[in-house]
C-alpha cells in the first residue's frame, strides 16, 4: 500500500477564525493527503500530543491573532521534547514579514501569509516531506 | 527510536509509529507485529457502529474518559472516509474527543478508510494488535459511520455497540438488514431529544423477531453530549463480556480472530502480487484480447493466478 | 414600469439587439457575453432593461424611503439630514493606550466609537488566565474589570458618545460593566447610547468565540432584551451580523439569508419568553460586510431591508414601524485585503465603502490598508477614515436617497437576492430555525462550501484578485507596523493582582453567589451581574459562575 503524507492542521492560540485552516484541510485532502483538523482554541501541548499520537508528516499552524510569537515556537520546543524531531512544521495566518526570521530560527520551517496559491503550500509539503518511510 | 521495544513499554511515539507502518504495508510493521503478536491477546475489543451524526465520537470520548478515570488504559481508533478520487481524508472525529485526547492512559488515533468499504481500514485490525500489545486494556474502534454495509467492526471487535439518535426512524428499518444482526448492544444516543422512547421501542420490537439465543441485546437511552448513561453503556459492556468468557463464546471469537488475522494478511498478499502481476507488460498483450473479446476474464485470471502461485 | 405595448416593443427591439451582439466576436475580459453570474451564482446579463423588472410594483416592492418595506433606506432625509456614523472599530493593549487613541479618533472628527476587545476578554477569560499568554492585547484592549473601564472611558463623556462594544460571548458582563461606571459618574442607564454585538449565533458559525452552549446562550440574550427594553431605550441589544460569516467565505445571498434567519431566532426566543415584539424589536440593529462586487452589495443591502420588514410585519405581526426597519452597520470586507501591495486595499475599501453608502448603512468602519499585516497603524486608520470623509463630504452620492433604486440591474439584482435568500430561511425554517440548523452543522457547511470554492477560483484564476494571482510585483512592503508589547501579559498580571488585593472579598463572593442563584433560576441576570461588577468580580470570575452553572459549547467541525 502507498505511503500518504499526514498533516495535522492546527489552530494555536484563542482566535476562531478557521476560514483558512479549513480551506487548506480541503485543500490537502483533495492532495490526497491524510488530514487531522483539531478545532479551534487548542494549546500547545494539544497540538504536540497530537501530532504524535497520529505520528504526523506535517503540522501546519494557523493564528490570526497575532499570538504567533509566543505560541509556534512552542509547539515546536514541546514536539522536540517528544523526541518528534523529524516532523515538518510551518506556519500561516496574520504575520508581519519582519517576525517571519525569528519564527523560522524556532523551528518554523515556512510560512504562508495570506494570498499564498494552495497550489504553492500543497507543493512545498510535498518536496519538503523527506521522513524516512 | 527501537520501534518494537516502545510499543511493548508503551511509549506513544513507537505506537504511532508502528501504526503507520501497518498502515502503509510497509515490511518493518510486518516484522513488528511478527515480534509484539505474543504479547497480545489480553484487551478487550469494543466496536462502535450506527449512522452517521448519531453522536458515535462523543459517545466514545465519554467511554474513554469513565474508563480512563477507573484507571484502565484506554486506545481509541477512529476511523473517516478516504475521498474514492483523491485518496486523501479529513479525519474529523478527533474535533469531537479534544477533552479525553490529552487524558493519561488515552491514546487516539485517527485513520482514514483507504479504499476499504466495509467501514473500517484494511490494517484497523493489525492497529489494535499494536495496542494490544502496547498494553492498553480497553480498545475503542470507531466506525466510518456511512450505513448498513459496515459490519466489519463484528470481526474486530468482541463486543459491538450499534449507536443511533431519535429522529432517525426511517433509518431504523433500514438498518434492519445488516447492522441488526451485528449488535451486541444498541444506544440511543441524544435521549433528550423528541422520540427516544420510540426509537427504543423500535429497535426492541426488531430484536424480539431474532433467533437469537443466549445474549439478548439491551437497548439504552444515553446523552453523550450531556454525559448522562454513559456508565450504563460501560455495565452492559462489561455484562456481554461476561456472558462471552462464561458461553465460552468469547474462545470461539479469539479463534475466528486468529483466522481473520491470517486472512487479511493473506489477501493483501494476494492482491499485491496479482496487482503486480496484472501491470507487467507481458499481460498487456493478454489484457488487450480480454478488451477485444478474444479471450474473457476469468481465462486471465487463471493464468495470472497460476503463475504467480509457482513464483513464490 | 411601462405599459404592455412599450414593453411588447422593448421585447422586439431586445431581441434584434441580442442577435447582433451574439455575433460580436468574445471581448478579451475572459468573461463570455453569456456566461457570468455574481459570487452568489446569480446570472448577470450583459444588458437589463424595463423587462427584467416587469413584475416589480413601485410601491408594493420599493416605496418611499422611511417608508415600508424601506427598500429604499429607513429615513426619510438619509445622508442629507446627517451623514452615516464614521465608527472605527479599535482598541488594542492596554486600556490607557486604547483611551488614547478613542480621544484621537474623536478629535479626528469621528462620530461614535467601536470597542475592540482581545480574546481573552471575549473568551470571558482575565488578562492572567494562563491560556491568555501571548493573546493580550493583541487584537483589541484587554478588559478583565470595571477598573479597567474606569481607565478606557477616561475624559470621554458617556452620555454624549455612542459606544459600540464589539462583545458577544461575555455581553451582558461588558454592558454590566458600562451600567456601573456610567452610575458612577452620576449617568442613569437610560441616557446610554450605543450597541452589544451580543449575536452568539454566527459565534457558532463562523466566529467561534463562545462559551456557552446554544440554550443557556440565548437566555442570557433574552435577559439583556428584557433589561434593555426596561431600562435602556436608546440602547441596541444585539447587533445580528452577517460580516463575520462573510468573512469565513459565506456568499451575499447566504450572508443575508443566515443572518436573518439568526434575527428570526431570537425574536422566536424572545417571544417564547414572554416579550411584547414591539418591546425589543426596535432596538435590534444589523452588521453586515461590505465585498468588492459592487452592484451586488448594494442590491444586497437593499433586498435586506426590504425582506426583514417584511418578515418583522407578515411573520412577527409587529405594528410598531420602527420593529419593521433594518437598521445596520456595516464593516469593509477584510477578507479582501491582501499582504501583497497593501496600498492596493486603500482602493478596494474605497469601492467597498461605496457600496455601503449607496446601500444605505447607517453606521461604517473602513479598514485600514495594512490589516492583512498586523494591526492598522495611526496613518493606516486615518487614511481608512478620511477615505469615509471623502465619500460623506465631495463624490456627491449622499445627495440623493438611494440613488441606485431604479436601476434595471440594481433592482433585479435585488429582487434575485431576496428570492434566492428566501429559499435558505425556508430551509432553515424546515430544519427547525437558526438553532437547530447551527447545531446540525447546515449552516457551517454552506459557509465552508461557499469559501472553498472562492478559493478554487482564485486558485484557477478565474476570479482574478490585483496583485495576488494577476499583476503581481515582487517589492517588498516596507511599512511601520503595530507592535504590541510582549510583556503586557506579566504587567497585566502584576495589575490584576494589585486590583483584587483592593477589593472587598466578602463583598464579591457575596455577589457572585447572587449570579449563581440567578443563573440557576429563572431571574433576569442583569442585575445580579451588574452588582458583581460593580464590587470589582472580575470578568474572569462572573464568566466561570456561568460555566459551572452552563456548561460549555463543544463544537463538531464541517469541512
Amino acid at each position: 500500500m502507498e505511503q500518504k503524507i499526514r498533516v495535522l492542521v492546527a489552530k494555536p492560540g484563542l482566535d476562531g477564525h478557521d476560514r483558512g485552516a479549513k480551506v487548506l484541510a480541503r485543500a490537502f485532502m483533495d492532495a490526497g493527503m491524510e488530514v487531522i483538523y483539531t478545532g479551534i482554541r487548542r494549546t500547545p501541548e494539544q497540538i504536540a500530543e497530537v501530532a504524535v499520537q497520529e505520528d504526523v508528516d506535517v503540522v501546519a499552524l494557523s493564528c490570526l491573532s497575532g499570538a504567533h510569537n509566543t505560541l509556534f515556537p512552542r509547539v515546536v520546543d514541546l514536539l522536540r521534547q517528544k523526541g518528534a524531531n523529524d516532523m515538518l512544521v510551518m506556519g500561516g495566518g496574520v504575520i508581519p514579514e519582519e517576525d517571519v526570521p525569528f519564527l523560522k530560527e524556532h523551528g518554523i520551517s515556512e510560512v504562508f501569509g495570506p494570498g499564498t496559491p494552495l497550489a504553492t503550500i500543497v507543493e512545498y509539503i510535498k518536496t519538503h516531506v523527506t521522513r524516512e518511510a | 527510536m527501537d520501534v518494537t521495544q516502545g510499543v511493548l513499554a508503551g511509549d506513544t511515539r513507537a505506537i504511532a509509529r508502528a501504526i503507520t507502518w501497518v498502515e502503509n504495508g510497509d515490511s518493518r510493521g510486518a516484522e513488528l507485529i511478527r515480534c509484539v503478536y505474543g504479547s497480545t491477546g489480553r484487551a478487550y475489543i469494543v466496536g462502535l457502529t450506527g449512522s452517521p451524526g448519531a453522536g458515535k465520537s462523543t459517545l466514545v470520548a465519554r467511554l474513554a474518559g469513565l474508563l480512563a478515570a477507573k484507571g484502565h488504559k484506554v486506545g481509541i481508533l477512529a476511523v473517516d472516509p478516504s475521498s474514492p478520487f483523491s485518496g486523501g481524508a479529513i479525519l474529523g472525529d478527533r474535533v469531537r474527543m479534544f477533552d479525553v485526547a490529552l487524558a493519561r492512559n488515552v491514546y487516539i488515533r485517527s485513520m482514514g478508510t483507504r479504499g476499504a468499504t466495509g467501514g473500517l481500514n484494511r490494517t484497523t485490525r493489525l492497529a489494535v494488535r499494536i495496542l494490544d500489545a502496547a498494553g492498553f486494556d480497553w480498545i475503542l474502534v470507531e466506525t466510518v459511520g456511512a450505513g448498513q454495509s459496515e459490519v466489519d467492526v463484528h470481526d474486530v471487535a468482541y463486543t459491538t455497540v450499534v449507536v443511533m439518535a431519535p429522529g432517525m426512524g426511517d433509518d431504523i428499518q433500514a438498518m434492519k438488514a445488516g447492522i441488526m444482526e451485528i449488535g451486541d448492544l444498541f444506544v440511543i444516543n441524544k435521549a433528550d431529544r423528541e422520540g427516544a422512547d420510540r426509537a427504543a421501542t423500535q429497535i426492541e420490537s426488531i430484536l424480539q423477531l431474532s433467533m437469537a439465543t443466549g445474549w439478548h441485546p439491551p437497548v439504552l437511552k444515553v446523552s453523550a453530549e450531556q454525559n448522562t448513561g454513559v456508565d450504563r453503556v460501560i455495565e452492559a459492556i462489561e455484562q456481554h463480556r461476561s456472558y462471552l468468557v462464561q458461553s465460552g463464546q468469547l474462545d470461539v471469537l479469539k479463534v475466528r480472530m486468529a483466522k481473520l488475522d491470517v486472512l487479511e494478511i493473506l489477501k493483501a498478499r494476494l492482491v499485491d502480487m496479482t496487482k503486480t502481476q496484472l501491470d507487467r507488460p507481458a499481460v498487456q498483450a493478454e489484457l488487450n484480447k480480454v478488451v477485444n473479446r478474444q479471450s474473457d476474464p476469468y481465462t486471465l485470471a487463471d493464468s495470472i493466478f497460476e503463475q504467480s502461485w509457482r513464483k513464490t | 414600469m411601462d405599459d404592455r405595448e412599450s414593453l411588447e416593443r422593448l421585447k422586439a427591439a431586445k431581441l434584434r439587439w441580442q442577435q447582433h451582439v451574439d455575433k460580436v466576436p468574445e471581448g478579451k475580459t475572459g468573461k463570455a457575453y453569456s456566461d457570468c453570474a455574481t459570487s452568489s451564482g446569480i446570472d448577470v446579463s450583459l444588458l437589463y432593461t424595463p423587462e427584467d423588472v416587469e413584475e416589480m410594483d413601485y410601491m408594493h416592492d420599493l416605496g418611499f424611503p422611511g417608508e415600508y418595506p424601506y427598500t429604499r433606506g429607513y429615513q426619510a432625509t438619509m445622508y442629507r439630514g446627517r451623514l452615516w456614523t464614521m465608527r472605527q472599530y479599535a482598541g488594542f493593549a492596554t486600556v490607557e493606550e486604547s483611551n488614547r487613541r478613542y480621544k484621537y479618533l474623536l478629535n479626528q472628527g469621528q462620530t461614535g466609537l467601536s470597542i475592540a476587545f482581545d480574546l481573552p476578554t471575549q473568551l470571558g477569560m482575565d488578562a492572567d488566565h494562563p491560556l491568555s499568554e501571548g493573546e493580550v492585547g493583541k487584537v483589541g484592549v484587554s478588559v478583565s474589570s470595571l477598573a479597567d473601564l474606569e481607565v478606557l472611558f477616561d475624559g470621554i463623556p458617556l452620555d454624549q458618545v455612542s459606544t459600540s462594544m464589539t462583545i458577544n460571548a461575555p455581553a451582558a458582563v461588558l454592558l454590566a460593566m458600562y451600567i456601573a461606571l456610567a452610575r458612577r459618574r452620576g449617568i442613569s442607564a437610560d441616557k446610554l447610547n450605543g450597541t452589544i454585538q451580543n449575536d452568539i449565533l454566527k459565534e457558532y458559525s463562523a466566529r467561534g468565540t463562545y462559551i456557552y452552549p446554544p440554550a443557556p446562550s440565548m437566555r442570557i440574550i433574552n435577559d439583556i432584551f428584557a433589561y434593555c427594553s426596561r431600562e435602556m431605550p436608546n440602547w441596541n441589544t444585539i447587533s445580528i451580523s452577517g460580516y463575520h460569516m462573510r468573512e469565513a467565505g459565506c456568499t451575499a445571498v447566504q450572508e443575508v439569508a443566515f443572518t436573518l434567519a439568526d434575527g428570526i431566532a431570537y425574536v422566536d426566543a424572545a417571544i417564547k419568553a414572554g416579550l411584547d415584539i414591539d418591546s425589543f424589536a426596535s432596538r435590534l440593529s444589523f452588521f453586515f460586510n461590505a465585498h468588492n462586487n459592487l452592484l451586488e452589495e448594494v442590491a444586497k443591502f437593499r433586498a435586506a431591508r426590504r425582506m426583514w420588514a417584511r418578515i418583522m410585519k407578515d411573520r412577527f405581526h409587529a405594528q410598531n414601524p420602527k420593529s419593521m426597519m433594518l437598521r445596520f452597520h456595516t464593516q469593509t470586507a477584510g477578507c479582501t485585503l491582501t499582504s501583497q501591495q497593501p496600498d492596493n486595499n486603500v482602493v478596494r475599501v474605497t469601492l467597498q465603502a461605496l457600496a455601503a453608502v449607496l446601500g444605505g448603512t447607517q453606521s461604517l468602519h473602513t479598514n485600514s490598508r495594512d490589516e492583512a499585516l498586523s494591526l492598522p497603524t495611526e496613518d493606516s486608520v486615518r487614511i481608512a477614515l478620511r477615505t469615509q470623509q471623502i465619500i460623506g463630504y465631495e463624490s456627491g452620492v449622499t445627495d440623493t436617497v438611494d440613488p441606485l433604486g431604479g436601476s434595471y440591474f440594481v433592482e433585479s439584482m435585488t429582487n434575485r437576492i431576496e428570492e434566492e435568500a428566501w429559499k435558505y430561511i425556508a430551509r432553515i425554517d424546515d430544519l427547525g430555525g437558526a438553532v437547530k440548523a447551527i447545531e446540525r452543522g447546515f449552516i457551517q457547511q454552506e459557509i465552508q462550501n461557499s469559501s472553498y470554492q472562492y478559493q478554487m477560483e482564485i486558485e484557477s484564476g478565474k476570479k482574478v484578485i490585483v496583485g495576488v494571482n494577476k499583476f503581481q510585483a515582487h517589492d517588498k512592503p516596507a511599512m511601520n507596523l503595530t507592535r504590541i508589547d510582549p510583556t503586557l501579559y506579566e504587567k497585566r498580571h502584576e495589575e490584576l493582582a494589585a486590583m483584587k488585593a483592593r477589593r472587598d472579598m466578602a463583598k464579591v463572593e457575596a455577589a457572585l453567589a447572587r449570579v449563581r442563584a440567578a443563573a440557576g433560576g429563572d431571574e433576569n441576570l442583569m442585575p445580579a451581574i451588574i452588582e458583581a461588577v460593580d464590587v470589582y468580580a472580575t470578568l474572569g470570575e462572573v464568566c466561570d459562575v456561568l460555566r459551572s452553572v452552563f456548561g460549555e459549547y463543544r463544537p463538531d467541525a464541517s469541512f
